[in-house]
């Protein structure tokens, strides 16, 4: 449904030259909800601002919905809904202005532009505040008009740029049902986040994007499997040096890393710095064996955790970094 | 050609049922030139140079600054648009790039027209006189220097994209533009060299059209001159600004 060749974008700034995106390689398939995770300014909306025909990317190739994305955007647009990170409504108009304003501005007649405002109204449960202005809806009814005007007029693909950030879980959970149900009526979603229990819950397959970059692709399973093993988290107390020391050496531990700190130096004290991360085989096995170890050199954990990766341990072992501290 | 004159209708509607929602602004819009007309008008009676009636002196150069200021200060709600996400909310439809433009300077020229008539009609009692052939030629030229004058206000926004920068540009254009027009009192009373900066400037062309219309002499060369320089303006103000609407916005 989408497929993305070398793409490249560069602004040029008064100071400095940022390379957004670095050579985006992309594939995404018919009727998936496609996640893109990334940090702040890992180049996500630019992304998606090339595939929705916003901006001409310096080099590479697109196709969406099978159409070249440089040769025909007109044709692109037709077939694509867009909702930015902003939305996009007028303070003093209400949501059924706005529908009815978005299917007419796609050529759709008066009569049957009203029937379509209606009809999404009911569908995205807008009835209670439709007729409201716009200033009036809280966070989690403003994205819900802002999804429903980028697909009044039944696109194939849908962009989304991170529609649950600021957003409270409640109505998080409503808009994740809302892209589900999209999901069904057979779109193809394309989501950007920066959470990844959001690209863990509601994606089917997800990229890691990083400084421009994709670095991992794959549905979460598969990434997170590609870290066998299982993490244990321990809370060490400020002898981080020490336990790392002892645990390096041991044969079940494949990698010890203090948890987030490589990112927090300007935070030294702050409790990551006091938290170890151990990629081991099997957890069940590891930890008495850490546990026997840590305790006969003398050193008191203050926790221990176990658990299986997440998409943060993936993002960590690509990068280096963690996506908790890079984010935001 | 269809669906530009539909999607500029749908973009005009738009942008008319915004400004009926905020009337404070048409309110002030059309108190501003009251204000100069009650306020101001009285004092021209004692310049010399300025003839029988000040306000057959003084109704048309207001006519000239009000289109001047009804059309400059639009690319405010545009980067207040820009801000919203709407520009770009729009830009991923189909909808012509042309008609984002001639929309939303449609809905400013009607409503300088608007303004305009009603300053005309508060105007008669005080003595003002003008023909209704004039007066629709007028309403030609204000609508040119305002269709001109918000497409370049919009394609200056869409440049700078932050009000903070937009206020001064504007405040440093829209000032000498509207002092050598000569709308307070007559150019050719002041010095030579004054005279002749104000010949460059498009709208001095407009406001000898519009006080030679008024004192009814549709046939004097200033109109003819001003529908030309003015229509030239607009053409050139229009094809920028529909260029930097087609052109990506960030
Ligand atoms: N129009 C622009 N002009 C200059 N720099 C930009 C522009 N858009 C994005 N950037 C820069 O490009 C980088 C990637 O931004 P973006 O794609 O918005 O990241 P994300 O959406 O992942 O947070 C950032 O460093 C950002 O500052
Ligand atoms: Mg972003």
């Amino acid at each position: 449904m989408i497929e993305t060749e070398g793409l490249w974008k560069s602004f040029r700034g008064r100071k400095a030259t940022v390379e957004a995106v670095r050579g985006v390689d992309l594939s995404v398939q018919e009727g998936e909800v496609f996640g893109f995770l990334g940090p702040n300014g890992a180049g996500k909306t630019t992304t998606l601002r090339i595939l929705a025909t916003l901006v001409p990317p310096d080099k590479g190739r697109a196709t969406v919905a099978g159409i070249d994305l440089r040769r025909s955007a007109g044709q692109v647009r037709r077939n694509i809904g867009y909702v930015a990170q902003a939305g996009g409504t007028w303070d003093q108009v209400s949501a059924r202005e706005e529908l009815i304003l978005q299917a007419r501005l796609f050529g759709i007649h008066k009569g049957e532009a009203r029937r379509r405002a209606t009809d999404a109204i009911e569908a995205f449960e807008l009835t209670d505040f439709a007729d409201r202005h716009c200033k009036t809806y809280s966070g989690g009814q403003r994205r819900r008009v802002d999804i429903a005007l980028g697909v009044l007029h039944r696109p194939k693909v849908l962009f989304l740029d991170e529609p649950t950030a600021g957003l409270d879980p409640q109505s998080r959970a409503h808009v994740w049902a809302e892209v589900r149900r999209l999901r069904a009526d057979g779109m193809t979603v394309f989501v950007t986040t920066h959470y990844m229990d959001e690209a863990d819950a509601l994606c089917d397959r997800v990229a890691i994007i990083d400084q421009g970059t994709i670095v991992a692709e794959g549905s979460p399973d598969e990434l997170k499997r590609e870290i066998a093993g299982d993490v244990v988290t321990l809370g060490v107390n400020g002898a981080a040096e020490k336990a790392t020391d002892l645990l390096r050496t041991e044969p079940y531990v494949r990698r010890v890393e203090p948890a987030d700190a490589m990112l927090v130096p300007a935070r030294p004290n702050s409790p990551a710095a006091t938290q170890l991360r151990l990629y081991v085989d099997e957890g069940g096995t590891a930890i008495p064996q850490i546990l026997r170890l840590l305790e006969g050199a003398g050193l008191h954990l203050a926790s221990i955790e176990l658990h299986r990766p997440s998409l943060d341990d993936v993002f960590l072992e690509k990068t280096g970094r963690s996506l908790r501290e890079v984010g935001d | 050609m269809y669906k530009l004159g539909r999607d500029s209708w749908l973009v005009f509607a738009r942008q008319m049922g915004l400004l009926l929602r905020s009337p404070a602004w048409v309110f002030v819009g059309i108190m501003q030139p009251l204000f100069f007309l009650l306020l101001f008008g009285p004092l021209l009676k004692s310049i010399p140079g300025i003839g029988g009636n000040p306000y057959r002196f003084f109704i048309p150069g207001l006519l000239i600054q009000l289109s001047i200021f009804s059309g400059l200060f639009v690319g405010f709600s545009l980067i207040a648009e820009l801000r919203l996400g709407i520009i770009e909310r729009m830009r991923v439809t189909p909808v012509s790039r042309l008609a984002l433009l001639i929309g939303r300077a449609a809905s400013t020229v009607l409503l300088l027209l608007v303004q305009g008539i009603l300053l005309v009609v508060v105007a008669l009692p005080f003595g003002l006189t003008v023909q209704i052939g004039p007066l629709l030629l007028t309403l030609a030229l204000l609508a040119l220097i305002a269709l001109g004058f918000s497409s370049v206000s919009y394609a200056i926004a869409l440049w700078l994209k932050s009000e903070d920068a937009l206020a001064p540009l504007l405040n440093l254009l829209s000032l000498p533009l509207l002092l050598l027009a000569g709308v307070f009192l007559p150019m050719d009373r002041g010095p030579r060299w004054l005279l002749r900066l104000s010949q460059f400037n498009p709208f001095k062309w407009a406001t000898d059209a519009s006080r030679a219309l008024f004192a009814g002499h549709p046939g004097d060369p200033s109109v003819w001159k001003a529908l030309i320089i003015l229509g030239a303006v607009a053409v050139i103000g229009v094809t920028w600004a529909a260029r930097s609407f087609a052109r990506a916005v960030r």
